[in-house]
Order: structure tokens, then sequence, then C-alpha cells
């Protein structure tokens, strides 16, 4: 080794240990380091996690010509444009005016360029469309896009997270801030940070979105669940996501 | 629509025990539970399981209500020879699906 190389590799210990000093004062966790270490191997091992089944045919799907307009999702995006996608969504497409999801991102290509109908919400082929999407951002930090419109949203979407309601008078932030990490029944309650969307729970025993995620809670605070075309959701997700802003990409997760 | 993952290794040294390991998408509906409309949905699960090394079984499995949707099965096996691992799944509705790796044994 000589001196320049040594030089670098002092100076890579240096930071790394400086981000390790950081990561020591940032106390948020993602669902994942919630997990046991049979689930953590679950999800790592990318022939033992299910959502990877989804993942395989969400790519038949990108292939695949559809609508009018016969265009696959392929003719147009590459593969490697795909990364960081879904670190970076809810976002406000180029000439829309209202932030959309991944999911409502796909849709939104689908009725504009492929000239077909948009898939139902939380459809399989929706689901695996997204997992493959989502697959590409695993490893990328969360990162919310700059656009100034978007802090009214997040601000919504704060305000929905801190709100009591149902019969329950609970909000999402009376768990999953003020109780995080204590037990709820046998299970963890995790800071509900959407690292792995769209994700494999065994609850479920199948792929779902955050969407679903948040209509559990909510139907688990006896509140009533917003219809799933409501911009509700989409401002949750805004506002999780930059809670979440800069935690690891895990998607497709596995969740108990 | 059959969609498997499976996890065998390419190579294995002669007399050498190796996991298989395959995951397959099936919904493995119970038949116990009632419906949005409150009828029961019929059952729809795999029945059986069955692996052969070069035409020879080695390892059979079958499976009941109780498991789990997207069964996920793991089994040893010794590698005695090269050869084709079979694997097959069939059940309700005449589900059958197989699937095959090669392993090389050295």
């Amino acid at each position: 080794m000589n001196k320049r190389s040594l030089a670098l590799a002092l100076g890579a210990v240096f930071f790394a240990s400086l981000a390790a000093a950081q990561g020591g004062a940032d106390r948020r966790r993602s669902g994942y380091q919630d997990m046991g270490p049979a689930l953590q191997k679950m999800q790592d091992d990318d022939t033992a996690n299910p959502a990877m089944l989804f993942v395989q045919a969400g790519e038949a799907l990108w292939k695949q010509k559809v609508g009018a307009a016969d265009k696959a999702c392929a003719d147009c995006h590459t593969t490697a444009s795909m990364k960081g996608v879904a670190a970076r969504y809810p976002a406000i497409p180029a000439g829309a005016d209202k932030p959309v999801d991944l999911e409502g991102r796909i849709n939104l290509c689908r009725t504009t360029q492929q000239k077909a109908e948009p898939l139902r919400p939380e459809s399989d082929d929706l689901l695996q469309l997204t997992a493959w999407v989502a697959l590409q951002s695993r490893g990328d930090p969360i990162a919310p896009p700059d656009d100034p419109r978007m802090a009214a949203v997040r601000a919504e979407g704060e305000r929905l997270f801190t709100e009591r309601q149902g019969q329950l008078n609970l909000s999402c932030a009376a768990c999953h801030d003020a109780n995080a990490g204590k037990k709820l029944g046998g299970a963890t309650i995790p800071q509900g940070h959407p690292t792995g969307y769209p994700l494999y729970r065994l609850e479920w025993q199948t792929l779902g979105s955050l969407k679903r995620r948040l209509r559990n809670c909510l139907i688990g605070m006896r509140a009533e669940p917003y219809d799933y075309n409501a911009p509700e959701y989409v401002a949750l997700e805004a506002y999780l996501m930059e809670r979440a802003r800069g935690m690891t990409m895990d998607a497709p997760a596995v969740r108990p | 629509m059959a969609n498997v993952l499976i996890n065998a290794p390419k190579t294995a040294r002669r007399g050498e025990t190796i996991e298989l390991k395959a995951l397959i998408l099936h919904p493995m509906e119970t038949g116990f539970r009632p419906g949005a409309n409150g009828t029961i949905i019929p059952r729809n699960i795999i029945q059986d399981f069955t692996a052969s090394w070069n035409g020879v079984e080695i390892f059979r499995m079958r499976m009941s209500p109780a498991i789990a949707a997207n069964p996920y099965v793991s089994f040893c096996a010794v590698a005695s020879e090269s050869g084709v691992v079979r694997l097959r799944w069939s059940g309700d509705n005449g589900f059958a699906v197989e699937e095959s790796v090669t392993v090389t044994v050295t």
C-alpha cells in the first residue's frame, strides 16, 4: 500500500465513523430493524422472499405491449432509468397539478401514453408492476422531491398523521411517534417508515401497498378508511416519505 | 400462471449433501373461509409436491389446507450423479406446474 492509498483508506475510515456517529443521533428505525433475524433472512434472500414472485410477474408486465397505443413500459423507459423513482414518489409529475404516488404515476402513464384503462387499486397487475419498479430503487436513500408545491401536501399529511380520529380516538402519531418500539399485543410497534413498499406481509399472505397498510391502521383505530383514490393517502404518503428522508429503500420488503 | 423461484446449487461435489429450496405462487385457499357474500370460498390448494433426480423420486410432500399461501419448501439431497432435478406441484382445479434445474456433480 503506498502513501496515497493509505491516506485514502484512513479518510474512508474517518468518514465511515463520522457517518456512524451521525447514525447514532438518528433515532429512526426501519421496520426491517424491528423484525426478527428469521424474517430479515427471508427478505434478504431473493429466492425466499415471496415478494420476488410478484417482481418476476411485474417484469413480464413491464415488457408487455398494452392499450390503444400498443406500447410497453419498456418501449419508453430503460430499466436503469427506474433507479430511484420509487424513492422519490409521491411527487407532482411534469404537466400535472396534483401529486400522485408511484401507483398513480404508473396509471398516469397507462392512460396518457399507453391509452389503456388504469389498473384497479390493489390489483395484482398494479402491485406487480409497482414491485418491479420499486426493486430498481433498492438500497437508494429516500429522496422526496424539492418541489415547493409539495410543502402544502406534506403539511396536510402531517395534519392527518397527528389528528385523532375514529371510535378509539387515536392518531397515527399516538402509536408510531409516541409509542413506537413498545408492544401492541405481541407485536412491536414500528416507527412507520415506508421504506419497503409494496411489501409482502405475512398477515396478508400477499403483496400489498402502503395504501392498504394505511387502511389497515384506519380500520384498526375504528375510523372510516378513505376511498382508495382519495388524496388523503397521497398526502399521508408524502409526509411519511419526508419523515423517512435519507433512510434506505428495501423494497420489496417482508414484514410480519 | 405459474410463478416459481428455485434456489439450488449449480454444482456439487460427489457425496455432498445439498439443500434445494423452492417457492411457488399459490393462494392455498383453505376451503373454510367465507367470502365477501358470506358463502364459503371453495378449497384451492396444492396437494402434492414431488422432486425427482434423473427420474428417481427423492422427495414427496403432501400439503394440507393449513399451509400458508405461496408455500416455500426446503429439503436436502445427497448429490451422487450429475443430472436434472425435476420439481412438480399438483393440486385442486387441475393445478400442475413442473420446473427443473440442472446440478453438475464433480
